[in-house]
């Protein structure tokens, strides 16, 4: 049986002019380039990474909130990149996303009942009448009463904002959920909550989540599989336990080691990566971690030569040439 | 504020009381006196009821121009700003041709040629002269808020353009296109009456701020209220027009004052 | 045991607002010492920022205030009572601030190298030649490479990690006694994160300087910090020794804290978390200002207001009934 989502090839490249009145060098900002996944239903797949990783911008470019420059998405057999406008709008009830600034997703001149209300009003599902019952309903699914329905954005706290955009989301009771970031923006405590939110709606509604996180914690605690990204492409994915507990490449490894954790007698062995992300515009020929890479057998290969993902057993890939050696 | 609804209301009520027309030449030129609370001009008619009916014109052409400039402007620059593209490099040129033509001069053409302009071609004109701007204003409000994560939210979740413009774009931008067209009351009453002074605006006997004040040109010295009052009641509906602006757009915006 | 470098007693800074009196910090005590990390934390609406805020007298004037009866002494001085050349004299010279957002914090129009140079020209009165050397200097030493050039570089060219090395420089340049650092990593990636905590913890050990740093993220305590305070609701409500308070928390918004961080060796159970929200600073609950979040609460929390009370391990407190009566902790 095919996964619900199928990514293969995801390709964003946005141009930059340079130069006095767009003339001069024309430049490509390589996002995304050549990212591919697959998500049965029902199952959560992780999408880890750094700024400039192109996390977000593959879950913009999976809604086309942004065209993708190539690749290939089929969403239950649909081929969601070559539909047209009204078909992508039919579409997009089966696929919704929720944001990561609780704040700024929701329009701040509109009451939280008419912002849930919204997307019914769209795609016509429900009459006038029927309106404030499935608001009611909707709050109450995200664990909010009725006398929400009244309030303006400004008026709730950051975890209440968060959850009318998830009742928002779910108002058309999609398939498919895009969350891009949506608890990083919260408290600790109120993180927990909404994680357990999610949790519990995806039980009971059948959702499938491609969660877009730089938390490797919280990852942990949602997700089935992972994707770790590193400019533009995705460097490693394995089953959560696996990645976590023999990661094979080497900025996987970084990437765990350098989360702190809550415990004073854990061990330190940070794996102090240096310098910074590599520029999107011109990033370095051969594997893009190269330059940064603390392997030990780093070599020569590495810069000429850029490694695909591999498989390494226990449905767990890693690009990296030396992955067989994991450090 | 209070001035502003002053301002506002006393022109609406009081047209009701009994018409101000040129009258008889006996009372021509009477300072302000119990019958005449302001005065009369140099027509016999009473100041004060022709202010009241000049009001009427002169706000009227105030307030339907900009309406005018308000709905082309905000229409021109919403799609420009959210579209972008070519269509917003097309629509800019345009306005960038119509800035760059002085209003006066078009407003001074239009008249010479018409010979006779009706008060509704004059507010026509001046509607049509000075869309400009506000759509300039408009364009970049939408530019800025169509990047707001909450636009992005409503693209997602399908909603049209045509949706998001009337229900997410605009509401956001009202702040300062209200202020803006506030401001361009005042201003077009400043201009109307400006060019009903000159003679190329209002024709009498209509009677409009602009027009009272010339007409007491002439009367400078022996009876100065004739032209006094006409031009103290421009000075303080301009004035309170921007009161007016400012109060609109703080009552507007859902959010309590951040301190 | 060694005078506090820097300590604060009942400090209460209060905010105007149309909603009424926020009282964002509400008599919060500590102290500082010399060589050692304090890590403050909190979450939203804690008043942990307003604290660090007020020690520099950075909180403005209308709509805030700091009662009279707070005490903020560096080396012996009331900092609240000091005059503003004489305030000015202890901002980034004894005592330096490191803020949250780095990008935002420098000033877009000059150089990073103009900046740093400004504070070693202003406090050290040294030359422009002069300030200019040590300027990259500073920079060299908070790792950024390629100094000089960078110098010459604006903070919009400069990635988020480089432009707080570039802040850590400027605060670094004087060699000041204190350095605050409110949330200096929050808003980088965690490998760069990484990086500008083992620069902190570096320099920190090289110029034997004591360290306030204001976090809300408890992994970043367990590593570096030598002290916890805990605060919520604008008051201290747990301090202890870092192995104590993550050992044994007495207070439950603590023990509450600790259950609801997800863990990388953890599973996908669910997580605890803490029901409910945080009170707005206009009106904290009567009593015990937890109490309606707490799974302990009884009678007496919903009335009387504890105080800090000593726990059974030394230089732990807590500002909970449960310290004087244990056996009331309910089985969670």
């Amino acid at each position: 049986m095919s996964a619900l989502v199928q990514v293969e090839g995801l390709v964003k490249h946005f141009p930059v002019r340079r130069g006095l009145f767009g003339l001069g060098a024309r430049e490509v900002v390589r996002a995304v380039d050549g990212v591919s996944f697959e998500i049965p239903a029902g199952r959560t797949l992780a999408l880890v990474g750094e700024t400039g990783s192109g996390k977000t911008t593959v879950g913009r470019a999976l809604l086309r909130l942004v065209e993708p420059t190539d690749g290939r998405f089929t969403f239950d057999g649909i081929d969601v990149f070559g539909l047209g406008s009204p078909e992508l709008r039919a579409l997009r009830r089966r696929m919704q996303v929720i944001f990561q600034d609780p704040s700024g997703s929701l329009n701040p001149r509109m009451t939280v009942g008419e912002a849930i209300a919204e997307p019914l009003v769209i795609h016509r599902l429900a009459s006038r009448a029927e309106r404030p019952a499935r608001v009611t309903e909707l709050l109450a699914e995200v664990g909010l009463d009725a006398g929400f329905a009244p309030r303006y954005p400004h008026e709730l706290s950051g975890g209440q904002r968060q959850r009318v955009g998830i009742a928002r989301a779910l108002a058309l009771r999609p398939q498919f959920l895009i969350c891009d970031e949506p608890v990083t923006a919260l408290d600790v405590s109120v993180q927990a909550q909404v994680l357990n939110l999610l949790k519990d709606l995806q039980q009971a509604h059948g959702l499938t989540y491609l969660f877009i996180a730089h938390d490797l914690a919280v990852v942990r605690n949602v997700a089935d599989r992972v994707a770790v990204m590193y400019a533009g492409r995705i460097v490693e994915e394995a089953p959560v336990d696996r990645l976590y507990a023999a990661p094979r490449h080497p900025y996987t490894r970084s990437l765990l080691s350098a989360v702190p954790v809550p415990d004073p007698d854990a061990p330190r062995n940070r794996i102090v990566l240096s310098g910074d992300v590599p520029s999107p515009v011109s990033p370095p020929d051969g594997c893009r971690f190269h330059p940064r890479c603390p392997h030990p057998l780093k070599g020569e290969r590495c810069a000429r030569e850029a490694p695909e993902l591999r498989d390494f057993g226990g449905d767990q890939r890693a690009a990296c040439h030396f992955g067989e050696k994991p450090m | 504020m209070f001035f502003s609804l002053a301002a506002l209301a006393a022109p609406l009520v009081a047209p009701y009381d009994p018409a101000a027309q040129p009258g008889i030449v006996t009372l021509q030129d009477a300072p302000p006196s119990w019958a005449h609370p302001l005065g009369t001009d140099l027509y016999s008619a009473d100041i004060w009821s022709r202010l009241v009916y000049g009001g009427r014109v002169s706000l009227g052409v105030g307030l339907l121009a900009t309406l005018i400039a308000l709905t082309v402007g905000v229409a021109v620059g919403a799609t420009a700003g959210y579209a972008r593209g070519w269509t917003d490099s097309l629509l800019m040129r345009a306005v960038d041709v119509g800035l760059a033509i002085p209003r006066i001069f078009v407003l001074l053409f239009v008249v010479t040629f018409w010979n006779r302009v009706s008060v509704g071609v004059l507010v026509l004109v001046i509607g049509l002269t000075g869309w400009f701007t506000m759509s300039r204003l408009v364009r970049a409000e939408a530019l800025s808020i169509r990047e707001r994560p909450f636009v992005e939210a409503a693209r997602a979740l399908g909603a049209s353009p045509w949706r998001i413009i009337s229900r997410h774009l605009l509401p956001a931008a009202a702040a300062p296109i209200i202020v803006s067209a506030a401001l361009s009351v005042g201003n077009v009453m400043l201009l109307e009456s400006g060019l009903s002074f000159l003679g190329f605006g209002v024709q009498p006997p209509t009677p409009s701020w602009g027009t009272m004040v010339a007409d007491g040109q002439g009367q400078l010295a022996t009876a100065p209220w004739t032209s006094f009052f006409p031009g103290l009641t421009i000075a303080l509906v301009v004035m309170s027009w921007n009161a007016v602006g400012d109060a609109l757009r703080d009552a507007l915006d859902p959010r309590p004052e951040v301190s | 045991m060694t005078a506090p470098l820097l300590s604060v007693r009942d400090l209460k800074t209060y905010f105007v607002t149309p909603a009424g009196t926020a009282r964002a910090v509400d008599g919060v005590s500590w102290e500082l010492r010399p060589g050692e990390t304090l890590a403050v934390v909190g979450e939203s609406g804690s008043g942990k920022t307003v604290t660090s805020l007020s020690i520099l007298r950075l909180i403005p004037e209308p709509p805030g205030h700091v009662l009279p009866g707070s005490l903020i002494e560096f080396e012996g001085r009331n900092l609240l009572t000091l005059s503003p050349p004489e305030l000015r004299a202890v901002r980034g010279n004894g005592i330096a601030m490191v803020f949250q957002e780095p990008t935002v914090s420098l000033n877009p129009v000059f150089t990073v190298g103009d900046q740093i140079a400004e504070v070693a020209r202003v406090h050290l009165g040294l030359s422009r030649v002069e300030a200019r050397a040590r300027a990259v200097e500073m920079l060299e030493q908070v790792g950024v490479p390629d100094a000089a050039r960078r110098a010459d570089e604006y903070p919009h060219q400069l990635s988020g990690g480089t432009c707080q090395r570039v802040m850590i420089a400027m605060a670094l340049i004087c060699h000041p006694k204190v350095l605050i650092a409110d949330e200096p990593t929050t808003a980088l990636d965690v490998t760069v994160q990484a990086q500008i905590l083992e620069l902190l913890e570096r320099k920190q050990a090289e110029l034997g300087m004591a360290v306030l740093l204001i976090t809300h993220d408890l992994g970043i305590v367990a590593g570096v910090a030598d002290r916890v305070a805990v605060m919520y609701g604008g008051q201290v409500v747990e301090t202890a020794a870092t192995r104590d308070l993550f050992a044994h928390p007495l207070h439950p918004y603590t023990a509450g804290l600790l259950a609801s961080v997800p863990r990388l060796d953890g599973g996908r159970g669910r997580l605890s978390g803490i029901p409910g929200g945080v009170p707005p600073a206009t009106a904290w609950p009567s009593g015990c200002r937890f109490h309606p979040r707490c799974p302990h609460a009884w009678d007496r929390c919903r009335t009387d207001e504890p105080p800090l009370l000593d726990g059974p391990a030394p230089g732990q407190s807590a500002r909970c009934w449960l310290v004087t009566e244990p056996g009331r902790r309910k089985a969670t």
